[in-house]
């Protein structure tokens, strides 16, 4: 099942960008078996190399199966689910018997844990899902595979082979039907930095975060004066301002990321997207009845901890290999603040030129803020009942 | 909304674009994450995953079942190797699926690396190599198979037809001559004017072939739906449109079922602006993929556009993409034209076309390099083409065309597989 963090990334995603959703979802059209290619035949072998684990995924074509063990059990040409799972025994056999996996120097034993079914481009393949026991933390891996060669020589098996986060591919044919993989150790420096990367693209894309933070920013440059905003008089009080509610808000969030990716405290998920919503609709609606009265880096730190669960869901769904925990932390982290710093950094200096202007007086803190309240009302709507208010 | 204001043409070209846009955005998102789709758990025992190609023909099946059984008790038995190898053979070309190839080849898996295996072995290894593209090891075998047997008519075909592609038409021509006491009339003046309609003598074998084939009517369906085939591929080149269709006609009416001369006569369609009739008559061949690059053409000029034209683009992009991976070499034409007409990527589509003239050298070869090389606009990468059309004093007006604006300039965008205007 997904999560409400996954759910979310998903809807902004197709919010920012409605034109690559589009396309995304054309190339999903693309794999409903209406269009099967006549293609020489392939299976797609996949193996994850972790620290104390290997799962592998293996998809082989119905078409191949049928020639090599026979599953259309009624001849009438047309292969159904029931009749693959009726032979699901003999498919796990055929395929096991025809793949060895030394991890080091012990043999790989493999155990299927799952069978699906999948659609590529010349038709449903069945999917086996294993895992490998044997050798936990493998320098190197030898695949011997041999499924299918005997009756089609042209067959080839294309492996992915993903080890501590480093990618190989190969392809198994009949000369070559042996290979050996050196896996490397994990490369911390990569980790750290892609982990980064999350951070950054998390905050990116993650709407409700940045809405939070510039409707938190948009009176920074502003003062009130006889209940009227006006603008400040110089860079330095603004720039005070901001630095503030910037600080507070990363504290928070960073003290809540690290407690939720620790395990020491855990929140549902749907209560913390709700409550994200909420504070992105009171920080908006605050510009239009301040009630925080100067105190928005108080604000900023007290939802800055809901805000941290938020991104602590997001990290969670990365999956964490243990032992890479605290890289994983900081590099998310900081990936998050370069992200939340690059924002602010175009923020600032618009806000402050445009400071003294009815348009931003007027039309983007009143009017701004009136839409962004309106959208993450509803967001929050949508999160608390789990219904769709927003097209996007 | 903005389109309503613009004028019909104006907003469906502006779509047009943005669709060719969103596919080479999908086949970028793709390029990512090649074939990564999601496993699912059907929900009922009735549902069907998967309908078998066999289904239409299975008489034919039950004839490969038997002689697959005969054959896995007595694996080593020449005869019923040969013949279950030839029936699968015949069954990659009707059903133009590779997967037969496969199984012909482990049919010969006793003899597949042997260096000199029986002379009906070796014509039939030759053609399932030739049908890889592994044009030096078939033409290797060919020629062991023609010293052990010199009156092996397959054998000369097969050797005529490979060194056609390969551009070497004298030697083509000398491999045709010994049919004249091996073969039919028809198949023998059908090799000869094939490769002398490409080296200078196109109206000479064109008249030929035609008065051969009146002579011949009686010919196997076959072999006249050869010389048909043959005959309008001369036409075109010629620029007899009309005489052009009425042999595509002649040939489609034998109703063989044959990819080849349903791509050419798509291929005439495409140049003549009539997509329409492309979508009509390749609407049940989209599984074969040089038969849905053609589909996938024509709609990019319908309009309205279809609705499959996307899914059809990522389609053909995951088939490119997964006979790479695989290390093969049979597509690289159409990749080619693929990544030009529909990508317009054409330093991409040069590169490709570049390779598959190295493999390849047939009118169809040379033009998708031609057209590659004006849209890259990049002169030099031609010069190989230039300098083989005039060698062999090939006569086509498409390419003497593509040819002229090399020395007209630059300038002229991709033409989308269609006749320049």
């Amino acid at each position: 099942m997904r999560t409400a963090a996954q759910r979310r990334l998903a809807t902004r995603w197709s919010f920012r960008i409605g034109l690559f959703a589009f396309w995304i979802a054309a190339f999903a059209v693309s794999i409903i078996p209406n269009v099967y290619a006549h293609k020489p035949s392939d299976s797609y072998l996949s193996l994850q190399v972790d620290n104390t684990t290997t799962i592998g995924q293996w998809d082989i074509a119905l078409r191949d199966l049928e020639y090599a063990i026979g599953l259309d059990a009624n001849n009438d040409g047309a292969i159904t689910w029931g009749e693959l799972r009726a032979r699901q025994k003999a498919v796990e056999d055929y395929a096991l018997s025809r793949l060895h996996l030394r991890l080091a120097d012990s043999v790989g034993r493999m155990r299927v844990t799952e069978l699906l079914v999948d659609n590529h481009t010349d038709g449903a393949y069945a999917v086996l899902r294993f895992t490998v026991d044997g050798g936990s933390s493998p320098k190197t891996i030898e695949i011997t595979y041999r499924a299918l060669f005997d009756i089609d020589p042209q067959h080839r098996g294309l492996l992915r082979l993903v080890a501590h986060g480093q990618t190989q591919t190969a392809v198994f044919s009949p000369d070559n039907a042996t290979q050996r993989f050196e896996l490397g150790t994990p490369d911390g420096g990569k980790q750290f930095l892609s982990f980064a990367w999350e951070g950054i693209w998390h905050i990116w894309i993650g709407f409700d975060h940045i809405l939070f933070l510039i409707a938190l920013l948009l009176p920074a440059v502003l003062r009130r004066e006889n209940v009227r905003w006006r603008g400040v008089d110089g860079f330095a009080p603004a720039f005070a301002n901001v630095f503030k509610i910037v600080t507070a808000f990363t504290l928070a969030h960073s003290i809540t990321l690290s407690l939720a990716t620790l395990g020491i405290v855990r929140l549902p998920s749907r209560w913390v997207e709700s409550a994200i919503a909420a504070s992105v609709v009171l920080a908006a609606l605050n510009n239009i009845y301040p009630f925080f009265h100067g105190r928005g880096w108080l604000v900023a730190f007290g939802f800055g901890l809901v805000h941290g669960f938020g991104f602590a869901n997001v990290l969670l769904d990365l999956g964490l290999e243990k032992g890479a925990l605290a890289r994983a932390l900081v590099g998310f982290n900081l990936g998050v603040e370069a992200g939340q710093l690059a924002i602010v950094g175009v923020f600032l200096p618009l806000a402050y030129g445009l400071r003294a202007t009815w348009f931003y007086q007027r039309l983007t803190l009143k009017f701004g803020s009136l839409c962004v309240a309106l959208i993450a009302s509803s967001w929050m709507l949508e999160r608390m009942f789990g219904f769709r208010v927003l097209p996007f | 909304m903005a389109m309503a204001i613009l004028s019909k043409s104006s907003s469906a070209r502006i779509r047009s674009r943005w669709l060719d846009f969103g596919l080479a955005v999908s086949v970028c998102l793709g390029a990512v994450e090649p074939g990564r789709t999601t496993p699912f758990t059907p929900s009922d025992d009735h549902q069907v995953l998967e309908r078998l190609p066999a289904k239409t023909s299975s008489a034919d099946l039950l004839i490969l079942r038997r002689a697959r059984a005969a054959l896995t008790n007595d694996p080593e038995n020449l005869q019923t190797s040969l013949r279950l190898a030839r029936d699968y053979i015949a069954k990659s070309r009707a059903e133009s699926d590779p997967r037969y190839l496969g199984y012909a080849q482990a049919t010969l898996a006793p003899w597949w690396d042997s260096p000199d295996p029986p002379v009906d072995i070796l014509v039939l290894r030759a053609t399932i190599r030739q049908s890889n593209h592994d044009f030096d090891n078939a033409l290797a075998d060919l020629a062991k198979a023609l010293k052990a047997d010199p009156a092996n008519g397959q054998a000369w075909l097969t050797r005529a037809t490979i060194l056609q592609v390969l551009g070497e038409y004298d030697d083509a021509k000398r491999a045709c001559l010994p049919l004249w006491r091996l073969a039919s009339e028809l198949i023998t003046v059908t090799c000869a004017s094939s490769i002398a309609s490409l080296s200078g003598e196109a109206a000479r074998s064109y008249e030929l072939l035609d008065r051969t084939l009146e002579r011949n009517f009686n010919a196997a369906a076959s072999e006249r739906l050869w010389a048909l085939t043959v005959l309008a591929e001369i036409a075109v080149r010629l620029g007899r449109d009309t005489e052009a269709e009425s042999y595509f006609r002649r040939a489609l009416a034998l109703e063989l079922r044959d990819g080849y001369l349903l791509g050419a006569y798509a291929d005439f369609l495409l140049d003549h602006d009539r997509p329409t009739e492309v979508t009509d008559l390749l609407k049940d061949e989209t599984r074969v993929d040089g038969l849905l690059l053609r589909v996938t053409l024509a709609e990019k000029s319908l309009r309205p556009q279809p609705a499959a034209f996307t899914a059809h683009g990522s389609a053909l992009r995951e088939r490119f993409a997964a006979s790479r991976q695989r290390g093969d070499k049979v597509h690289r034409r159409e990749e080619a034209r693929f990544t030009l007409h529909l990508l317009n990527q054409p330093k991409e589509a040069l590169r490709l076309a570049k390779e598959n003239w190295t493999i390849q050298r047939e009118p169809a070869d040379a033009r998708i390099l031609l057209e590659s090389a004006l849209a890259a606009k990049d002169p030099a990468s031609a010069r190989p083409v230039m300098d083989s059309l005039e060698k062999n004093h090939l006569e086509d007006l498409e390419l003497a065309k593509l040819a002229s604006q090399f020395n007209t300039g630059f300038g002229v965008p991709p033409s989308g597989g269609r006749k320049p205007k």
